[in-house]
């Protein structure tokens, strides 16, 4: 039976070789979109990952203003939509400055970068940050304090201590739920579709208005979505069985039971 | 025991065989020679948790290549006192020095102000710590726990390093388990990886919390010969442990402390046969 059969006999509107022709091969435009998608996610989760390590380790500083600090940073970020964020960078901030921060045309190194997209990774990568400050935070404290009593009685300074004792072994706890904010960072990429970034979801919207077909383009494009979040799952769990190799097993559940949701409470991020 | 009566290296023999005996003092640290002969000295030491007075005037010194047992029922202080000797806890008065340093704190005006990060750190490097739950780095191998702050923190060569660890790995029987990650392994196996990271430091001082309580009964005493070689190699030690058999036979002295204070001191002949205090005679009848 033909896969389009059965939503063809509920819907006569559904048209299987549009749906067919918009997902393989995929148009210029569409490819360029896959990669806009990919690329911002990435550089956005990097950024998060930074500031998350930053904040994460400022938020249990010994010094009171920088604790504080950093509570109005997640308190801000984590209070607010990402895409009141998005919108108050892009829009907002050049208003407030009297500056064109984000021209059509931006030159970084090599790089030829659309000021939307360079805001719009921006906006993610500091949203991304408060979420994995906590991530990071909890990571820390999953290690035995003994540890960095072990590594401060040989003689190793904080930074040292962080770096090559705590933090590796932070990781453990920490990576599973990286990975859980990457997945949603490759979706949370569709609302940069506000401020005009080309990304999978904003091609999709233009090739449906343009085609009066609201469906099969989302449709499609939802396929690429799940290709890439797909894709991520396996990443994942072979990192996490990497990780799980020189310390202490954790069952890691299958590439089933992550497709579908089937997993621990304990191993999620924050609730969003 | 007088310093005449402990055993050279090489009648010790054993394990450290296969190297020659210089190396392997080297390995083990050497014995310090810093100018004068005390190299640990606690004066008036207090320390609080909150309400809880838990050190009320500590006053103790330990002098070069000494072994000093500290003993005492549970919550007398004695573990948070060692603690405090390489400022893993701070303290409200007194001092602390260690070759001559003052832990932990800069005087200004007569007041102790807490030293910098960096200084403590530079000073932790004197004074090894083997603790009860071992704390090993379970990310890393055995020999890569040894080598971590020689290299990190000293800026030894690695190759140097890794002889040298290895070098301490056969000092303390685990010759062939360089490469495991000691986590995986037996506490007494742990904890004899834990004394030679101590170790690889070359310390003045070692300090050891309550070294065989985590471990099983028939792992304590590959532990406590490690410990006992240590001490007759002529290692300053300060040892707070219940191992009174250990403490008969290795100890110079042995430290009672009852309710954050010491309350008794003396050789252990004296300490075991002729104790003074009733609250010593009361822990002896207990724990012998």
């Amino acid at each position: 039976m033909h896969p389009g059969s059965l939503l063809a006999t509920i819907s006569p509107h559904f048209d299987m070789d549009f749906l067919l022709k918009f997902v393989f091969p995929p148009s210029g435009a569409l490819l360029g979109g896959l990669a806009i998608t990919i690329y911002v996610a990435v550089a956005a989760q990097l950024i998060g990952v930074v500031l998350g390590v930053l904040s994460g380790l400022a938020g249990m500083s010994r010094r009171a203003l920088l604790r504080s600090l950093n509570g109005v940073y997640i308190w801000f970020f984590r209070g607010t939509p990402v895409i009141v964020q998005i919108a108050l960078l892009y829009y907002g901030t050049p208003y407030l400055l009297g500056v064109d921060l984000f021209p059509l045309d931006i030159h970084i190194g090599g790089l030829d970068l659309a000021g939307a997209v360079l805001a719009g990774i921006l906006a993610l990568g500091v949203n991304e940050g408060a979420y994995m400050s906590e991530i990071v935070r909890a990571g820390i404290l999953s290690v035995d304090p003994g540890q960095a009593e072990a590594a401060k009685s040989l003689g190793m300074t904080y930074r040292l201590t962080m770096s090559r004792i705590v933090l590796p072994q932070a990781l453990r706890v920490i990576i599973p739920p990286l990975g859980n904010e990457f997945n949603n960072m490759l979706k949370t990429t569709s609302l940069l579709s506000i401020i005009g970034v080309e990304e999978l979801f904003r091609n999709a919207s233009s090739v449906a208005a343009a085609t009066f077909k609201p469906f099969e383009p989302l449709l499609g494009v939802s396929v690429y979505y799940l290709i890439l979040t797909t894709i991520w799952s396996t990443i994942q769990g072979r990192i996490e069985r990497r990780l799980g190799a020189s310390t202490v097993r954790v069952d890691q559940p299958g590439l089933w039971a992550r497709m579908v949701g089937l997993r621990s409470p304990s191993s999620g991020g924050p609730a969003r | 025991m007088g310093s005449d009566g402990r055993a050279s290296l090489a009648e010790l023999g054993g394990s450290g065989s296969l190297i020659s005996q210089r190396n392997m003092f080297d390995a083990i640290g050497g014995v310090p020679r810093p100018a004068t002969d005390t190299v640990m000295e606690a004066t008036g030491v207090e320390k609080s948790f909150g309400r809880l007075h838990v050190l009320k005037g500590v006053s103790l010194t330990v002098r070069r290549r000494e072994v000093v047992v500290l003993c005492g029922p549970s919550g007398s202080g004695k573990t948070t006192f060692i603690r405090c000797i390489n400022h893993l806890e701070k303290i409200h008065s007194g001092r602390i020095f260690v070759n001559g340093h003052l832990i932990g704190y800069r005087e200004q005006k007569g007041k102790l102000v807490e030293d910098k990060e960096r200084n403590i750190a530079r000073q932790r490097q004197e004074i090894g710590m083997v603790f009860q739950r071992f704390n090993l780095f379970p990310h890393m191998t055995a020999l890569g726990n040894i080598i971590e702050a020689p290299i990190r923190v000293r800026g030894t060569p690695e190759a140097e390093a890794i002889e040298m660890g290895r070098a301490l790995l056969t000092r303390v029987g685990l010759t062939h388990k360089a490469d495991v990650y000691p986590t995986q392994r037996s506490g007494g196996q742990q904890q004899r990886v834990a004394i030679a990271r101590a170790l690889a430091m070359k310390p003045a001082l070692m300090l050891f919390d309550e070294p065989t309580s985590a471990l099983d009964p028939e792992m304590i005493g590959e532990v406590l010969d490690v410990m006992k070689e240590l001490a007759l190699e002529g290692m300053t030690m300060i040892v707070v442990s219940h191992e009174m058999g250990f403490a008969r036979e290795v100890a110079d002295r042995v430290v009672m402390m009852d309710d954050g204070r010491i309350i008794e001191e003396g050789t252990p002949d004296h300490f075991f046969t002729d104790p003074q205090h009733e609250r010593t005679k009361a822990f002896l009848s207990k724990i012998l």
